[in-house]
Formats: C-alpha cells, sequence, structure tokens
C-alpha cells in the first residue's frame, strides 16, 4: 500500500503532509524521502541510522583499441550521450540514463558498462517509522533512477508514504508511479493553482487516484476550490494558516506531535484515503 | 576548406546566430567554389539535453573544418575537438560579416569553451 505525497508547485507543504500523515499510522510504516536532490524529512526524525548504501549507474566504457567511429552508439544515444568524430566515440557520463543500448548495437563490441557512483540510500529507524532517503550526489543530474533505487528498499509488507519531489518532471513521475493514492498539496494562490493544474495532468496521464490537500487555507483566494469542484477532485483535507505549525516546522517538529487538534486532523486524512484506496481498489 | 557559420536564415545576409546548440541551422560555406549549402538543426530546438553534442555531430558531418558561432559550450567543444574542428567566436550580426572577419583574419581560434552548457 503506497501513498503518494506530490505537489508541481514546491514549498506547499509535501513535507509536513507526508512526515504527519506517517505518523498517523498506528503501526510499522515506511516513510520514503524520494526528494534526493534535496531530501529533508530526516531533519524531523530521531533515530537510530539503519545502514547507508551507495547506487551507481552503468555507463559506457569504450575501448578505442577496437572503435572504428561508426557512430552506431551515437546514432541509437536518445540522450545525447555518446557522440562520434574524429574516428572515435565520446561519452557524456553525466547525460547517461545508462539503458546500455550502445552496448548492444556496437557492431565491434568496443563498449563496456562501468558503475558509476550517482548517490547513496540511506534508512533511519524511528520508532515504529522507518525513514527510507536517497541521496543525490552533488553534480549529478539524474535523479530517476536513485528515486528507483530508494523505492526497491521498500518492505511491500508495511505501508509505504512516498514524499515526492516537486514540479511535474521525470523525478516526479518515477516517485509516484507505483502509487495507490496520490494527495496532491497546494496552497490558495494563484502559483498554487497553476501548478496544481500541470500536477493534476501529470497524475491523471498515470490514471492513479488522487486527491487535494490545500495547505495554508486563510491566504490567497478561493479559486482552487473553485477549479477542484468544477474538476471534480476531491478536496481531502484544508489546513489552515496557524502560524504555531510553521513554528513548530521551524523548531523540527511535527505539528501532529505538539498541537493536539492537528494530530486529529491527519488522522482523519489517514482514515480517508484508506477508504479512497480501498474504493478504488473495489473499482478497478 | 569548409567554414560553418550558425544562423536563422538561409543565405549570407541571414543574421548569425549568436547560441551553437539551438541554432536553427548551420551555412556550410566552400571556401574554394565560394558556394555554401545550408543544413538544419531543427531537432535541436526542443532538445531537453544534449543539444550542443548533437549539434556538433551534424557539423562535424558536414566536412566542415572550421565552426564560426557566438558562443560555444564544453561538451559541444569536445565534440569539435576530437574532429579537428577549430572554433572562432564572433560577435558579428550577420554571415557574411562574420565570413570578413574570418577572411581578414580578425577572428581568434578559440582554445576553450566561451559559456557553460545551458547559458542561454
Amino acid at each position: 500500500m503506497i501513498v503518494a505525497v506530490a505537489s508541481g508547485k514546491g514549498g506547499t507543504g509535501k513535507t509536513t503532509v507526508s512526515l504527519n500523515l506517517a505518523n498517523a499510522w498506528p503501526g510499522p510504516v515506511q516513510l520514503v524521502d524520494c526528494d534526493v536532490e534535496e531530501p529533508n524529512c530526516h531533519l524531523f526524525l530521531q533515530g537510530l541510522p539503519a545502514g547507508e548504501k551507495p547506487v551507481a549507474l552503468l555507463i559506457p566504457q569504450v575501448d578505442e583499441s577496437r572503435c572504428d567511429g561508426c557512430g552506431e552508439c551515437s546514432r541509437f544515444c536518445q540522450f545525447h550521450a555518446i557522440a562520434a568524430a574524429g574516428g572515435k566515440a565520446l561519452v557524456f557520463s553525466e547525460l547517461c540514463h545508462a539503458c546500455g543500448g550502445c552496448s548492444l548495437v556496437c557492431p565491434r563490441q568496443a563498449i563496456r558498462e562501468v558503475p558509476k557512483r550517482i548517490g547513496v540510500v540511506s534508512v533511519l529507524q524511528a520508532g515504529q517509522m522507518t525513514l527510507i532517503q536517497g541521496r543525490l550526489d552533488v553534480g549529478v543530474a539524474t535523479a530517476p533512477p536513485l528515486i528507483r533505487a530508494v523505492k526497491a528498499c521498500v518492505n511491500p509488507a508495511l505501508p509505504v508514504i512516498v514524499d515526492a519531489p516537486p514540479g511535474t518532471s521525470c523525478p516526479v513521475v518515477a516517485a509516484v508511479r507505483e502509487a495507490n493514492y496520490v494527495l496532491l498539496v497546494t496552497e490558495p494562490t494563484p502559483f498554487g493553482l497553476h501548478d496544481l493544474t500541470l500536477a493534476v495532468d501529470t497524475i491523471r496521464a498515470l490514471k492513479l487516484p488522487f486527491g487535494v490537500v490545500v495547505n495554508r487555507m486563510g491566504v490567497g483566494d478561493d479559486r482552487v476550490q473553485a477549479y477542484c469542484r468544477q474538476q471534480g477532485i476531491e478536496i481531502m483535507l484544508e489546513i489552515p494558516d496557524d502560524r504555531r505549525i510553521a513554528e513548530a516546522y521551524s523548531r523540527a517538529e511535527l505539528a501532529a506531535c505538539v498541537l493536539p487538534e492537528y494530530g486529529a486532523l491527519f488522522h482523519t486524512l489517514r482514515n480517508r484515503v484508506l477508504s479512497r484506496m480501498a474504493e478504488a481498489e473495489r473499482n478497478v | 576548406m569548409k567554414i560553418a557559420f550558425t544562423t536563422s536564415g538561409e543565405d549570407l545576409n541571414a543574421p548569425l546566430d549568436n547560441r551553437f546548440g539551438r541554432a536553427a541551422k548551420f551555412l556550410v560555406y566552400d571556401l574554394d567554389s565560394k558556394t555554401f549549402a545550408v543544413v538544419d538543426n531543427q531537432q535541436n530546438l526542443n532538445a531537453a539535453q544534449g543539444a550542443g553534442i548533437q549539434a556538433a555531430e551534424t557539423v562535424v558531418n558536414t566536412g566542415a573544418n572550421f565552426l564560426v558561432t557566438g558562443h560555444c559550450g564544453p561538451k559541444a567543444f569536445k565534440v569539435l575537438m576530437a574532429a579537428g574542428i577549430k572554433v572562432f567566436n564572433t560577435q558579428a550580426a550577420i554571415v557574411s560579416e562574420a565570413l570578413r572577419q574570418y577572411l581578414d583574419g580578425k577572428l581568434a581560434e578559440a582554445r576553450s569553451a566561451d559559456v557553460e552548457g545551458h547559458w542561454v
């Protein structure tokens, strides 16, 4: 059972919702921080490190004594990560998506694949909550393979909350892809609405059941609500614009832990998500 | 000997595009026959990544010996160097002006890329 928390716009409260929702689970739960370019869930949890492992991609290495510069590899690569010029093949490993195609199409078997580290997956055990986090190395641009490596570490028998990266591009798709339900967190502002519509298009294209969480209710206007009404999208939760939530966040505390009324709010959200997932299951 | 120019047009009076990877076209001028041909680079206008690399391969395949453009990033420069193509940076507004600068010996050969990737 996987619930993904995504947003479109950054800074709307994905981490707040992910942490507080995971905290609302009574038993063991896995929180998966897929925002591998700037993971931050660990800042809010106290626990014991339970392992860390490097993640590598297999990238091409050209044997120049075999390469005759024919360019088959370059014509095959959709990411222009390998170029043929001056009778040899040049590899741009930072663009490589590690599909291995170049080594397959090379007529002279001049290409072999070698590992290149892109980041780490680490695990933190904090009470009943297991945090699985990916951290991309500085300068690495390809987040999706690391996100997939992070997700490969989850125990499918236990519930999973995925904290997705912002935006609507490949890393978000990699993070939310296998989710049973997606929560899109937004704020009631023109920016929030604009990016929510992009996120809705993305999640609809993936054919995943989803609902909206409106954070900081009270700022901005009511256009997010009007949009959701018009599109038939359920608003799963509204979180008021409460300075105490921001203060708790700035102290790395969960609102649900220090403000009891929010603990109740996130229990309601959890129950609502569980029933929507059950309905989606029945409709399949 | 052939020189490739980056351009958005079809002839010597067309604007010189100061971008390399995402230039619309390359005008390839033959110094011996004083004729030119235009090669399309449209596929790279919307490329998410690797536009410079692909554009450099396109220039390599035209048989050009020199490239005259506004700016050239590091990956494209590496491919051009591997193929032995000399790069010249110019601020000329149109292709014929850049050609004139080249013929008058006013352009210095670039020793490295002069911008970072994705500089626009």
